[in-house]
């Protein structure tokens, strides 16, 4: 469960181009459950699930995981928490260049020092779910957007993560592909995890594999 | 596997998969980078083996070497100056020695013979350097006709070559008997070339050496220090040099250096970004550039090192000789002993390996503190 308590974010503290982008978010998110954060641009939602997701800390008021208050802990611990908790897809997938599918995909699980052998397994295998197995040599820059996309899932699953964590994920798909990808995300929630989504897409907030929608304008929660 | 070592394996792994994708610009920065060390390299084994063979010439030198002069000009001593010496208190030993220049026309060189104290040569014998017998193809058993001061042509038999301990000193030797020298150079029996004198405490060198001069009004003393002194400024003047030209080479590459090491590309900054985002610690992101930029500077290290290695011992250091080795023209041609001081290396390697390693990390830890949710964006 995460529970934000009066979360305000300022960007530029003390200087003249001070910008409060968030001004008090209040929230209770439920494990297990699929929430799309919906707004239209500028209202905070890419702020907002940056500290959630421990990318960045609030300025003021407290984000609890399970009870704990991440907003103390040191750099080392947060980042510890974001790898063992969250997985992200970003809105520009942000895979490596140069670097094949398969190394993409491992890249998360370098610093935990797995055996080899056991993480080329599993990743393989992830990739095989996502129909990304004859890919898996392949050079990023040669995907389709789609494939990109489920490579990007593929990178965020392969540390196990409870908590998945898409930035608005259809932007740069189809309709065919952004149906596509809400039924991984019905998948996802199937197997237990916790999926938060932002979007102003209605493929996604009107989508019926989604739970609960979270309306957000100007840095404020107005309907949730 | 350790777990810890795994993630060392990793991280340079990615280090390395890191660095082929950028290929060329990390294979232009590891040329330029080998070169500078070459030739750093190069100069610093260069002056170190030349020194070493100076101080090997000298370290059998004697203390005082007495020369006579007439009319300011360097010449034959008689023994009755011998004689005198002996009375001069302090002085160890005292000899007579026999040594000369010889102009040889087929090789265009010129060889010193001597009399050699330590050694007796038989009368149609000689023993002659590493050099001499490199150029003149020669060999023991074989002969060596030489014409002398008569016009008269004289064969040798050349009964041994002399092994290349240190070539610088002996390479151009031809060491001869007495007789046969007084009869080349027509030499009266008597009269010596100079005298090498041996002094036990050296504290009284100069103190003797004006005594001498008070005694023998005619001769001049030559000290070994002054001669140290002497080609140590001149190997100082050429390193000096050939520094001068180095350093605005190395100033290039600094600059070089630093703009491609420190200049974050926004294709890596963003790459530092996403590694943070997916869970790389800050220490994770910068002990990997770490390691890139040591393998890079590692290798230049190591190559242009050994390049410089095999440049000044296997090649007579070709590309610099002129300047450095100007002095040593006399000489037919000779190889120095491979030596490797330890200081000289780690200093090298200090100015080399570890300000590029820092450049590469400044800019890399000041771009991973900060918060990684600009990928994001
Ligand atoms: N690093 C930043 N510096 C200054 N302002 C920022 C920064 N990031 C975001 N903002 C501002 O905060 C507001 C919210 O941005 P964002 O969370 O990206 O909105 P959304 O994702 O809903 O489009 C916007 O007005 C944006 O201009
Ligand atoms: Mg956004």
């Amino acid at each position: 469960m995460i529970e934000l308590r009066e979360v305000r974010k300022a960007f530029n503290q003390g200087r003249t181009n001070e910008f409060w982008a968030i001004r008090g978010v209040s929230l209770t998110l439920e494990d297990n459950r699929v929430t799309v954060l919906k707004g239209p641009s500028g209202s905070g939602k890419t702020t907002l699930l940056s500290m959630i997701g421990c990318l960045s800390r609030p300025t003021e008021g407290r984000i609890l995981l399970e009870g704990r208050a991440l907003s103390g802990l040191p750099e080392r611990f947060l980042t510890e928490v974001r790898r063992r908790t969250f997985g992200f897809i970003f809105q520009q997938f942000n895979l490596i260049k140069g670097l094949s599918v398969l190394e993409n995909v491992m890249l998360p699980a370098y610093p935990i020092g797995r055996p080899r052998g056991a993480l080329e397994t599993e990743a393989s295998e992830l990739l095989e779910r996502f129909a990304l197995g004859e890919k898996a040599r392949y050079r990023v820059e040669w995907l389709s957007g789609g494939e990109a996309q489920r490579t990007a899932i593929c990178r965020a699953l392969i540390n196990g993560p409870r908590i998945l964590v898409a930035d608005e994920p259809t932007a740069n798909l189809d309709t065919r592909l952004s149906r596509d990808f809400m039924s991984i995300v019905r998948d996802l929630r199937a197997v237990g995890k916790t999926v938060l989504l932002s979007s102003h897409d209605p493929e996604v907030y009107d989508s019926p594999f989604v739970d609960r929608v979270v309306q957000m304008r100007d840095g404020r929660v107005t309907d949730c | 596997m350790p777990t810890w070592l795994l993630r060392q394996k990793y991280l340079i792994d990615f280090t390395l998969s890191s660095l082929l994708r950028r290929r060329a610009k990390n294979l232009g920065l590891l040329l330029v980078y080998t070169l500078i060390v070459f030739v750093l390299g190069s100069v610093m084994l260069f002056t170190h083996a030349l020194r070493q063979e100076a101080a090997a010439v000298l370290e059998g030198a004697p203390e005082i070497v007495l020369q006579r002069l007439v009319a300011g000009r360097h010449d034959l001593l008689p023994a009755s100056h011998l004689e005198r010496i002996g009375s001069v208190r302090g002085v160890q030993k005292k000899e007579g020695r026999l040594w000369g220049y010889f102009y040889d026309p087929a090789t265009r060189a010129n060889y010193t013979l001597m009399v050699p104290h330590d050694r007796t040569i038989a009368g149609g014998e000689v023993v002659i350097g590493a050099g001499i017998a490199r150029t003149r193809g020669l060999a023991r058993g074989d002969f060596y006709t030489l014409r002398g001061q008569d016009g008269q042509p004289q064969t040798l038999r050349v009964a041994d070559v002399l092994g290349s301990g240190s070539e610088l000193v002996s390479s151009d030797l031809m060491l001869v008997s007495e007789d046969f020298f007084r009869r080349f150079f027509g030499i009266a029996p008597g009269l010596y070339t100079d005298v090498a004198l041996t002094v036990r405490n050296p504290n009284e060198v100069r103190k003797i050496a004006e005594k001498l001069t008070l005694l023998l009004p005619d001769t001049r003393p030559i000290l070994r220090e002054e001669i140290l002194r002497t080609y140590d400024a001149v190997f100082a003047w050429r390193e000096g040099i050939v520094y001068v030209l180095l350093v605005g080479a190395v100033l290039a590459f600094v600059v070089f250096a630093w703009d491609k090491a420190s200049g974050l590309s926004a294709e890596e900054r963003r790459e530092i970004g996403i590694l943070k985002a997916i869970g790389w610690e800050t220490g994770d992101v910068i002990r990997m550039k770490f390691w890139e930029g040591a393998l890079v500077s590692l290798t230049a290290f190591l190559v242009g090192y050994l390049a410089a290695y095999v440049h000044v011992y296997y090649s007579d250091a070709a590309l610099f000789e002129p300047v450095l080795k100007g002095w040593a023209v006399l000489y037919p041609r000779f190889q120095l002993l491979p030596t490797i001081d330890g200081l000289q290396v780690a200093t090298l390697f200090f100015f080399t390996v570890f300000p590029y390693t820092v450049a590469t990390i400044v800019p890399i830890w000041r771009a991973a503190i900060t918060d990684p949710d600009a990928v994001m964006r």
